[in-house]
């Protein structure tokens, strides 16, 4: 009987903690079906009355939201295929393949993690000004390419590779390349799904660089978008309201599918994501 | 050696992006906090000048830098314990033998966590909300008078402490409770057989296997809590009263918003001595303790 | 929950790369034969252009015009970092008080010369006042487009309530309406609405003292002069006495409802409330409202010479091609158009003979207004001043800082802003 009412305790506690996190956004898509105005009153309704899909339409029409949709899908996509490239490239090599100075490097690259990114971003600015990268794709890419972090995902995972898999293959003959392409890119698919959703999800929420880097509204990313249009519409609640939701759901969407492989990658090593 | 070509070839592409786009910005970022780097400057190169530590030594007597220091520091001082206490919590009853559907409730938990920032600050503007916010209409069932959250500047940082820890604590959740889950079982078996109990064995058991991991996940929400800006940014812009003004918002402001970029990059490489500092400190201070 | 296997075979990271190049074949710049003129505007204005521009494409069929659209709040900023990144558009919309700084960054293209050549900007047809915010250094780097002010809005009827039947001219006025109006609403609601993230109701206070702004040709800051303390004494008032909640604009969910509501009975605002409260205030409330001219401390005030202009930057490729588009938006009978579509008062003395604008009684207060203004202090330095002005006169407010105290931290804080531009005055001074 103990045991029943510990379980009933845990559970309640658990169910408000549970309550607790995702109140806000459950209100969040409530609020999105309300009529406009219908929300700011006191007391604040907890469901809409006569839910509405006007917010939607209203974005989707004279708002551009489809586009900033495809544009946060677009970047987030390439964001996450070239740093699959670049990562799982030097991550097999960090662990793998002996270079002069490989150790030194890693020990600047961990040092390195302490730093900020937002100190780097002003020049960081102005090179994309000069390479001509300003209010372009590439400008938020293409930094984004490599990361520390990518790289020291990878190494950790591809150090359980055994060697000896790697010395047969190089002494039938194949090549490097053949043998990361053959070989170790299959092992290493957990840990880039890993690696594919953390990039994924980083790029999504970004908003800071993608703020400075794209000028024009048309390459507004959704949190970029949200960010602007909300100092404006701040009067109209339920309309932002139907902003975040879909600035959100998706990515929401995507964590609940594949959350077991980002859940790992915040255990590897518990590095700061 | 041909792996020793392989391996620069390999490495190269990450290496070229991190060191070209990473790097060279921030020691870019170091030689113009050197100079005068702003508007001027902007439109005519000739117009900077080169002041050496004059940035860093007009920002120790700033008062909005003292400030800005003063309220993330007070921002940390309130948000970590707080943080720390929630995910442990959280990771103490999801992980509990008792409880069925564990993964259902560490989703719901991680939720916040994943959700886009800029998204959920505004939504927590409106549930802060004066006279229409949910918070003050669920206070008000308790007796409390409406706090006006965003506009007081005595309310203000807390609001935003309140939303940070509900924004993170899944994140430190989950790492605890892997931490949890490799705690031996025999450990636990012992200190039930000696008749201990259940805040016993917290006690004796879990926190001291816990200590390495709780340490480490310390160190880690301090350094990220001192980069507080998205939150600022998003619902207060540094008020009211610029109690709500972060280092790096200031930064922010004196460099996108006035373009002193020397200044601003000042205000970023004091940040990171600073954190760098409290880093160092707090893994001596955990080394000496586990010495002891 | 049961997990899914990771199916990893080669199709799983081939088909997230096609569909991103499939959507980015879609994202990237449509190529067409026409010119395509980039054109920035502010808040509702960008919507309104949208809707003149049909008459434009029609006389150039070969130009493609794009209006985007910059929130106020953020717009300044938003120029900056598109001129920092070499990423400005061809023509835009400026504030008149921002036309120094972007001069000064050498950013806009000066427009005498077309101007003197165009058969339809007309300068002597400009309200004075206006035309000379865009004259700097004996260049002309902008059109006025639209005048913009700062006066009062307020409930007519909470007003004669309180037993008064005409709008304050003078201060003294101004304070005894604001009490009485206060005792008759209690202590939940207030007078008069003076958001403390808007810097404007305390510059227009500040403008209409005989003391400048800034002193020795913008070198300095000239904030303890009796003047402006008597300005920030008369703000903080308002606060002190309850007339005014201490709150920001954010704050208050909706203003022209809060209007309507009488939550305040007097609001400082500008010409494009007007269509605003036509707009939003439901039917039996429009009689209620009404305009006039700012109260100053001795007779009638002067208010702020705001407005924005249109401007062509330096760097644009399409030069010729935005001054067309200028030249279209300055005719008169365009600017009536635009009047009729925003309530954004027209810069030009012709276009205010139209019947519409004559007929418009909220207008009638701002066309008085007109006649009494003054320019904000035309150094590029401004957008940081008057915010660290607004700080101050916030801290003020909450009991921070006495306003002596406040004038001289003001003072001090502008002095140092200013330092880089004194350097440069010598400098220019010292090279022949």
């Amino acid at each position: 009987m103990r045991r029943r009412g510990a379980q009933l305790l845990l559970h309640t506690a658990l169910l408000m903690l549970a309550v607790g996190a995702l109140l806000p956004l459950l209100w969040m898509v409530a609020a999105s079906f309300m009529p406009a105005g219908t929300a700011s009153v006191s007391p604040p309704p907890l469901l809409p009355h006569h839910p509405t899909t006007a917010n939607y339409r209203l974005l989707f029409a004279s708002q551009g939201m489809g586009r900033y949709f495809a544009n946060s899908l677009c970047l987030a996509l390439l964001c996450t295929v070239s740093s699959l490239l670049c990562n799982s490239l030097a991550g097999f090599a960090f662990a793998k393949l002996r270079f002069a100075g490989r150790e030194a490097l890693l020990r600047v690259l961990l040092a390195a993690l302490v730093i900020p990114s937002q100190v780097a971003m002003m020049p960081l600015f102005l090179m994309m000004k000069w390479l001509g990268f300003v209010n372009t794709y590439a400008g938020v890419v293409v930094p984004a390419a490599a990361s520390i972090f990518g790289v020291f995902l990878v190494r950790q995972y591809a150090l359980s590779i055994p060697d000896e898999l790697l010395e047969a293959a190089r002494i039938d003959g194949a090549g490097e390349g053949r043998i990361f392409l053959r070989i170790v890119l299959p092992v290493l698919r957990p840990i880039l799904a890993t690696l594919a959703i953390f990039t994924f999800l980083a790029s999504w929420n970004d908003f800071l660089w993608p703020l400075i880097v794209l000028t024009d509204q048309s390459m507004y990313t959704l949190p970029v978008a949200l960010a602007t249009v909300s100092r404006e519409h701040g009067q109209d609640n339920e309309l932002m309201m139907a902003g975040a939701v879909l600035t959100v759901l998706p990515i929401l969407a995507l964590f609940l599918a594949l959350q077991r492989y980002y859940l790992r990658g915040i255990l590897m090593g518990s590095v700061k994501g | 050696m041909r792996t020793s070509l392989a391996g620069w070839l390999f490495a190269a592409p990450a290496l070229a992006i991190i060191g070209v786009f990473f790097f060279v910005p921030v020691l870019g970022a170091l030689a113009v906090s050197l100079t005068d780097f702003d508007l001027y400057a902007l439109a005519d190169i000739r117009n900077l000048r080169f002041v050496g530590l004059e940035n860093y030594r007009h920002l120790m007597h700033s008062r909005d830098f003292w400030r800005a220091l003063g309220n993330t520091s007070y921002f940390v001082v309130l948000a970590v314990p707080l943080s720390l206490l929630t995910s442990l919590a959280a990771a103490l009853l999801v992980n509990s033998r008792l409880v069925r559907w564990p993964a259902l409730f560490r989703t719901a938990c991680f939720a916040p966590v994943v959700a886009t920032a800029v998204a959920v600050a505004l939504v927590w503007r409106y549930l802060l909300h004066t006279r229409y916010g949910l918070l003050n209409w669920a206070l008000g069932g308790l007796g409390v008078r409406p706090i006006d959250w965003l506009g007081d500047p005595h309310w203000a940082m807390p609001a935003i402490v309140l939303f940070a820890v509900w924004k993170n604590f899944g994140y430190n959740m989950i790492i605890l409770i892997a931490a949890l889950q490799a705690i031996p079982e025999d450990l636990h078996e012992a200190a039930r057989l000696d008749g201990a109990g259940p805040w016993q064995e917290l006690r004796r058991v879990t926190l001291p296997m816990l200590r390495p991991t709780l340490a480490l996940v310390t160190i880690l929400t301090v350094a990220g809590y001192f980069q507080l800006f998205a939150e600022p940014f998003v619902m207060t812009q540094g008020g009211p009263l610029q109690s709500t003004m972060s280092v790096l918002y200031l930064m922010y402001e004196e460099g996108f918003k006035y373009w002193n970029l020397g200044t601003a990059s000042a205000v970023a490489f004091l940040l990171f001595l600073i954190v760098l500092i409290l880093t160092t400190l707090q893994m001596r201070f955990l080394r000496r303790a586990e010495a002891a | 929950m049961p997990p899914r296997t990771w199916r990893g075979s080669g199709v799983g990271w081939r088909f997230p790369a096609v569909l991103a190049a499939l959507l980015c074949a879609g994202c990237g710049a449509s190529s067409s034969a026409h010119r395509t003129l980039t054109v920035w505007a502010v808040g509702r204005e960008s919507e309104i252009i949208a809707k003149l521009l049909p008459e434009f494409s029609r006389r150039h069929p070969d130009l493609e015009v794009r209006v985007q659209r910059l929130p106020w709040s953020a717009a300044h900023q938003m120029l900056l970092t598109a001129f920092a990144g070499d990423a400005t558009p061809d023509l835009c919309q400026l504030g008149n008080s921002w036309l120094p700084e972007f001069a000064a960054l050498g950013a806009l293209e000066p427009l005498e010369e077309r101007a003197a050549r165009s058969a339809v900007v007309q300068p002597a047809d400009y309200f004075p006042g206006i035309w000379d915010t865009n004259v700097l250094g004996g260049h002309l780097y902008g059109v006025p487009w639209y005048v913009d002010t700062r006066l009062l809005f307020y409930r007519r009827d909470l007003l004669a309530q309180a037993g008064f039947a005409a709008p304050p001219r003078t201060w003294a006025e101004w304070s005894g309406m604001l009490a009485a109006i206060k005792a008759q609403v209690g202590p939940e609601r207030y007078s008069v609405l003076l958001p403390l993230n808007e810097f404007e109701p305390l510059l227009v206070l500040a403008l209409q003292q005989p003391d400048p702004l800034l002193r020795d040709d913008g070198r300095f800051g000239n904030f303890e002069s009796a003047g402006f303390r008597r300005a920030l004494g008369f703000y903080r008032e308002a606060f002190v006495r309850g007339w005014a909640p201490p709150v920001a604009n954010t704050q208050i969910s909706n203003v022209w409802d809060e209007l309507g509501h009488g939550y305040y009975s007097f609001y400082i605002s500008g010409p494009w409330n007007i269509a605003e409260f036509r707009q939003r205030l439901p039917p039996e409330r429009q009689g209620s409202w009404m305009t006039a001219p700012m109260p100053g401390p001795d007779g009638p005030g002067a208010s702020v010479a705001g407005g924005s202009s249109l401007v062509v930057f330096r760097r644009s490729r399409h030069r010729e091609d935005a001054w067309l588009l200028l030249e279209f938006l300055s005719e008169p009978a365009v600017q009536r158009r635009f009047y009729e579509l925003s309530g954004d008062l027209p810069p030009r003395r012709s276009s205010w003979d139209d019947p519409r604008l004559a007929d418009n009684v909220y207008a009638h207060a701002f066309r008085e207004q007109l006649e009494r203004l003054r320019p904000s202090p035309k150094v590029p330095e401004l957008e940081r001043i008057v915010t660290e002005m607004r700080l101050v006169a916030e801290r003020v407010v909450h009991g921070d800082l006495s306003v002596d105290e406040g004038a001289v931290d003001l003072d001090r804080t502008v002095d140092a802003i200013l330092a880089k531009r004194r350097w440069m005055l010598a400098r220019a001074a010292a090279t022949p």
